[in-house]
């Protein structure tokens, strides 16, 4: 393993044109500490360009060396004549290197086909994009890709379709990472995209629902945000928008929607991560999807996926009152948790947001629900704190399988009690 | 009297989290560490000129053997007025948890027998993995920040350990090991990530104590 981390601080040494044909990697382990003394000495020789993969610590400890091969006669005699052990570990480091780097193209073009995308990993925004087009492709006469709008700082916002034909039939909304450091839900969004697509034809219940409605699934709802995640800060949450006035950058999307927009249960504050934004819908990732929606005009249900805390909740957050349709969303929320629990025993926690989380003003589902869109659900996919926003990779496919079954719960009953 | 609180409902889950970490403060260490696997019954009960009390059952988890639980009673009382007192917990563990003699050992050996000190960056990493060496020094940082959580929280927050930044092993001349950790908690709430810097001392056989913590500011706002 420690081979491959050096392997990959050569080959960015490799990249400058630099080559180490011919050279070699010897451990050498030392018997007894005036030995150790003299490999020091070895490595102080700046002619000999001798590099210390693992340094000589003591004897009986192995010590491994890249030699070039230009002082390989003078090494191995030194070390011969010394009587100090060692053995050649690799015989050419420029064979291996340019081998590893065939495999690594060999990895990333194999990628291109939906069938092998590790959807075990976390992937780049790139990589997200660009799978998008493969599951295009691969399902032509189901999945199209739509662009609803731009993001603050220019990025598309592409959502996926999910259809059989019809015009403007009944629509089921989903969307994951709306908040960027949330990485378990757009991981989750890819596997449920492609097993959505693969299902149809497959499973009774994916193909009953797509015969009769549309899917529409935005999986990197937060492009900015999630870029900033990759490349500076892993628990950043918010849009990436300029505030004026301030040094704090960013919204919060989640606070962001005209449902009791500007209360206690979010921040005038645009240094919080509760930040309201200056009116609602300010942002062009919270607009894009309220010109969507509303233009759809018949769109029956909304899922809003986020992590972490394992909950299911449905509207209120901004009011304890409870909503006209709270016995009904409760009812399937408890079948929905159940069934996500069969799977491997995680459990959920269901109920309105404002009971079951916290007060909350400005939500996706409150805004949803507000405006006509029934069936209204939010997630707070795995874990409960251990790892948090930073779940293993390990946990994606885990966490996919068993909210998948929730999932269609929902999507099924949306189907069955049209309105 | 006491008022029965559905499980699902926050703030019963927020005393649960805080007494769960408090468990695993004095319970856990490098070798073990427990976290909460489920809140049972919940009770509230308020005491006049003192506080709220919330009495609990709750399902504890091995957290290096998932398959290993243990039930829990605890009772959380959080002072009225005062959010400068830490909240009372108060514990009863129905069993005796598994020994974690032979893993605190080899850490502790393993450390001890280091040339220079440990030092580390970004537990787990951004993809959520921990080497299998840097298991039982996350495992130390989860443990010790049950300590930083339970001093600092009141009935309106939730915290949990986000990362371990940076941890640097601090050289002692007598036998405790001593670490200097720089962590992230993230608070529900605020869903705000607070740097937060602790020193953490452990010995087999005396337990972990948090010797200084303090909350640091937020880097240069971006």
């Amino acid at each position: 393993m420690r081979i491959l981390l050096l392997f990959a601080a050569l080959a960015a040494n490799a990249h400058s044109e630099q080559l180490f044909v011919g050279d070699q990697v010897l451990r050498v382990t030392a018997s007894e500490e005036e030995q150790i003394t003299l490999l020091r000495g070895l490595g102080e020789q700046a002619e000999l360009q001798v590099d210390f993969w693992r340094h000589p610590t003591r004897p009986g400890h192995p010590a491994d060396l890249r030699v070039p091969f230009h002082s390989l006669q003078a090494v191995k005699i030194f070390l011969e004549s010394n009587r100090i052990s060692y053995s050649v570990m690799i015989e050419d480091v420029q064979e291996l290197l340019d081998e590893e780097k065939k495999t690594m193209m060999k990895s990333r073009r194999m990628e291109r086909s939906t069938s092998t995308f590790d959807f075990a990993s976390y992937h780049t925004l790139d990589e997200i994009y660009n799978w998008m087009d493969t599951l295009v492709d691969d399902h032509p006469n189901l999945v199209s890709k739509i662009q609803i709008g731009q993001s603050y700082e220019n990025r598309p916002l592409y959502v996926l379709k999910f259809s059989t034909g019809g015009l403007k039939r009944p629509a089921i909304w989903l969307d994951t990472g709306i908040h960027s450091r949330e990485w378990i839900t757009q991981a989750t969004g890819i596997w449920t995209a492609n097993k959505i697509a693969t299902e149809y034809g497959r499973d009774p219940s994916v193909t009953a629902i797509l015969d009769s409605m549309d899917i529409f699934f935005e999986i990197v709802t937060n492009p900015d945000g999630f870029a900033f995640t990759h490349s500076s800060n892993r628990m950043w949450r918010k849009t990436r928008s300029i505030n004026a006035g301030s040094f704090c950058v960013g919204v919060d999307p989640n606070r962001n929607w005209d449902a009791g927009f500007g209360g206690s249960g979010s921040s005038s504050n645009p240094c919080s991560e509760t930040y309201h934004g200056p009116y609602a819908h300010s942002e062009r990732e919270v607009k894009a999807i309220v010109d969507f929606i509303r233009g759809h005009g018949n769109v029956k249900s909304v899922i809003s996926i986020h992590s972490y805390s394992q909950m299911l909740m449905f509207p209120y957050g901004y009011k304890t009152a409870p909503a006209p349709d709270h016995q009904e969303l409760n009812e399937l929320a408890k079948k929905a948790v159940s069934d996500l629990a069969a799977v491997y025993g995680t459990k959920y926690t269901y109920g309105s947001i404002v009971d079951t989380i916290y007060k909350a003003d400005g939500t996706t589902i409150d805004w949803a629900y507000d405006n006509g869109v029934k069936y209204s659900f939010t997630f707070e996919l795995r874990d409960t704190g251990r790892y948090g926003f930073l779940l293993p990779s390990t946990q994606i496919i885990p966490t996919a399988t068993e909210t998948w079954p929730a999932l269609l719960d929902i999507m099924a009953y949306v189907l069955e009690h049209p309105y | 009297a006491a008022m029965e609180l559905p499980p699902g409902l926050s703030a019963a889950s927020r005393a649960a989290a805080l007494a769960a970490g408090y468990i695993c403060y004095r319970r856990g260490g490098p070798g073990r560490g427990l976290a909460l696997r489920a809140l049972r019954r919940a009770c509230a009960e308020d005491i006049d000129g003192v506080g709220r009390k919330y009495h609990l059952e709750l399902e504890l988890e091995d957290v290096l053997d998932k398959d290993s639980t243990v039930n829990c009673t605890a009772e959380v009382l959080y002072h009225l007025g005062n959010k400068n007192i830490a909240p009372d917990v108060q514990f009863t563990l129905e069993r005796e948890l598994k020994n974690a003699d032979e893993a605190d050992n080899v850490f502790y050996n393993r450390i001890k027998s280091l040339e220079k000190e440990l030092v580390a960056e970004n537990i787990p990493d951004n993809h959520g993995n921990v080497s299998p060496e840097m298991e039982p020094i996350h495992l130390l940082a989860w443990v010790a920040s049950g300590y930083v959580i339970w001093q600092n929280s009141t009935e309106n927050t939730k915290f949990q350990l986000a990362q371990i930044k940076h941890v640097k092993q601090v050289k002692r001349s007598d036998e405790y090991l001593e670490f200097d950790y720089k962590i992230l908690l993230h608070e529900m709430l605020t869903q705000e990530i607070i740097p937060w810097q602790m020193t953490v001392l452990w010995h087999p056989q005396h337990g972990v104590e948090v010797t200084r913590d303090s909350r640091q500011t937020k880097e240069a706002p971006e």
